[in-house]
């Protein structure tokens, strides 16, 4: 009984994290059909400003904020240099742009921080655990499965209730459209990317609670991670990523649960092909998205 | 092939060896061992960039598993090159089989290249039917496949350790002849009847599939074709640096050979040798400014980095300025590029244009 319990918390935390990576990848993909390769170092930069602030004396809550607040700054820059210059002009173009700008970012650090890993300040929270019905559970696990229910339950309600959030779901749904209809196209762009670098932000905390310390290519799990959930869940569909997110948690849990050690370390061949596969037999993933116009 | 089309491509094969030519006299006269080094490493470049170009410029589709299959054929043409009594050493746990295999490298190389073709022959076919996005993000997992794979089948690979005891034979005319050599498939394989059914497929799929085109099975060769030369382009690089991990055939590769292709143009195959060369030079001059730098400890730290960035901001300016890189949809031309440079005569060109060619795909 408590192993279950252990097996749904671990499922459910990890799952969290692997929807909000999915979901702020997802919301730029949904308006743009473009993938934003830049977005592993969202993490990293919110990362290296919990590190750089380690040494001030403000409250931890403060760099946390700090710190999702310089994530979706980079997420906005990521627009201006990376896809509004060449976002008319080719699919392959941005899609390297984005590349590129991910390897800039990631050199600058390398640059001027360190290769090496880097300590983040983290509460006390973070190492503390709890025991529920047996089950000796970290308490970050749990603040993370909350803290996910409420940014989608959130989430769900901007995109439901406000102007912002329909004009949102036009863009997505049919961008040109929505611009005939008065949507604004670089504004709506620039606040999926912002929402991008917001989740990106808050995934940073926890994933960094998880491992402890930053270090420049520290993005490129959670990139790929985003990248397999929103493939199984449906890359146009935001309910679509975060149903990958979770069952993607569930297949990692369980691996790790199942696979003798041997195999365990082909795990990211394992599910990289199941992701290859899940393409080839539903091109649009699990979830299928609103039907879509051209995009720009 | 028509003989106007074998006469143009003769035409820019020739100028597309001055590179390579150059190279190799400049680092003759030279005789430096830096020179010499950069020259080669620049021929190995453009074959490793000339294999993209086959796939990506004539499919339009943008493909990451490249450097996988690089990797493919470095280990191949490495292991199986490998002297009997270093194999014990560097490989303790290789298959009986394997171990008792010597061959010479340079056929390890050929062999590099063909095993590469084979994996690529047997996944990618169904991999071909998709476009946009979903052929980017399984591309890109196709490298982390073989990647992850590299990484832990320690029996072939010695895992994420490097590889030591790699046979020395390449040189630069070696490397050299392999470039040229690949220039002209590359020529060729874009004027053939495959070639200019992809691109047709790449400028519109509907229309391509209208007249008859199987698109699926013309990616596929191409596909097949480009994991060739990148096979042969890892197994040239492997017995020149001769030591290596499977991390130099990860993200970083990719992105230094992709930058090459990008910049200079991935349309055409003039636009590949271009962007080998100009990258490269840019590259190498950098890092050993970098290295100067480092080693001379006028800075308190070390840089790294600070070459990618570079080529990073490169990349992205060029894709503004000009989205399809530098020499986008016509590869250069004997008689043109010398009339071109006579006084006073804009020359235009008879030929009708093919403006589809300069807005990439959609």
């Amino acid at each position: 009984m408590s192993q279950l319990l252990q097996f749904t918390i671990d499922t459910l935390s990890l799952g969290s994290l692997y929807a909000l990576m999915a979901l702020g990848l997802v919301i730029v993909y949904g308006i743009l059909r473009l993938v934003n390769f830049a977005y592993g170092e969202l993490i990293m930069v919110a990362g290296y400003t919990l590190y750089l602030l380690s040494a001030s004396p403000v409250p931890w809550l403060f760099m946390a904020f700090t710190a999702v607040l310089m994530s979706i700054f980079a997420g906005i820059a990521t627009e201006r240099v990376a896809f509004r210059p060449v976002r008319e002009k080719s699919v392959t173009a941005v899609l390297i742009t984005s590349f590129a700008f991910s390897t800039l970012l990631q050199n600058a650090a390398l640059l001027f921080i360190s290769p090496r890993a880097r300590v983040v300040p983290l509460p006390d929270v973070f190492s503390q655990t709890v025991e529920i019905a047996g089950a000796v559970v970290p308490l970050r696990n749990i603040l993370t499965i909350l803290c996910a229910v409420l940014l989608l339950a959130g989430f769900a309600l901007l995109l439901k209730k406000t102007v912002l959030g329909i004009a949102l779901r036009a863009a997505a749904s049919q961008f040109r459209m929505a611009r005939m209809l008065g949507v604004p196209a670089n504004l709506v762009i620039s606040v999926a990317f912002a929402i991008s670098g917001f989740f990106a932000g808050i995934v940073a905390i926890f994933w960094l609670g998880r491992i402890g310390s930053v270090l420049p290519g520290i993005g490129l799990g959670p990139l790929l991670v985003a990248f397999i959930a929103t493939v199984i869940g449906g890359m146009r569909s935001l309910l679509g990523a975060v149903v990958g997110g979770y069952l993607l948690a569930f297949i990692d849990v369980s691996l790790a649960h199942l696979l003798p050690s041997n195999l365990l370390q082909f795990r990211d061949a394992f599910t990289f092909t199941l992701v290859i596969f899940i393409l080839l037999w539903r091109p649009d993933g699990l979830v299928r998205g609103p039907a879509t116009g051209q995009r720009t | 092939m028509t003989s106007a089309t074998r006469s143009s491509v003769i035409g820019t094969l020739v100028i597309l060896t001055v590179p390579v030519v150059l190279a190799l006299v400049i680092s003759e006269a030279l005789g430096i061992r830096v020179v010499d080094r950069i020259a080669t490493i620049f021929c190995i470049n453009l074959v490793l960039v000339l294999g993209l170009q086959v796939f990506m410029g004539n499919s339009g589709i943008l493909s990451f598993a490249h450097v996988g299959f690089m990797g493919i054929g470095a280990y191949a043409s490495a292991v199986l090159s490998m002297p009997l009594q270093m194999k014990g050493m560097a490989l303790p746990e290789l298959y009986p089989i394997v171990k008792a295999i010597e061959i010479s490298p340079y056929l390890g190389m050929v062999v590099g290249g063909l095993v590469a073709a084979g994996v690529a022959a047997a996944v990618s076919y169904p991999l071909m039917r998709l476009s946009d996005a979903a052929a980017v993000i399984t591309s890109f997992a196709l490298l982390v496949v073989l990647h992850t794979i590299m990484v832990h089948w320690h029996q072939m690979t010695n895992g994420p350790r490097t590889l030591f005891g790699v046979q020395s034979a390449t040189t630069l005319y070696i490397a050299a002849g392999v470039a040229i050599l690949m220039i002209f498939i590359a020529l060729i394989f874009r004027e053939s009847r495959t070639g200019i059914l992809l691109r047709a497929a790449r400028d519109d799929e509907v229309a391509a599939g209208a007249i008859g085109t199987n698109i699926s099975n013309m990616r596929w060769r191409g596909f097949v074709l480009s994991a060739f030369m990148a096979g042969i382009g890892g197994a040239l690089w492997a017995h020149f640096i001769t030591s290596f991990s499977p991390n130099a055939f990860y993200l970083k590769e990719t992105f230094v050979i992709l930058g090459m292709l990008v910049i200079g143009g991935a349309g055409t195959v003039s636009g590949a040798v271009l962007g080998a060369f100009v990258v490269t030079a840019a590259f190498e001059l950098l890092r050993l400014i970098e290295n100067s730098i480092n080693l001379s400890g006028v800075l308190p730290t070390q840089l790294v980095g600070l070459t990618e960035i570079a080529l990073a901001c490169a990349m992205i300016g060029i894709l503004i300025v000009r989205p399809s890189g530098i020499i986008s949809a016509r590869e250069v031309a004997f008689p043109d590029a010398l009339r071109r440079y006579l006084p006073g005569t804009h020359f235009t060109r008879p030929k009708q244009s093919r403006s589809a060619d300069e807005g990439g795909t959609q």
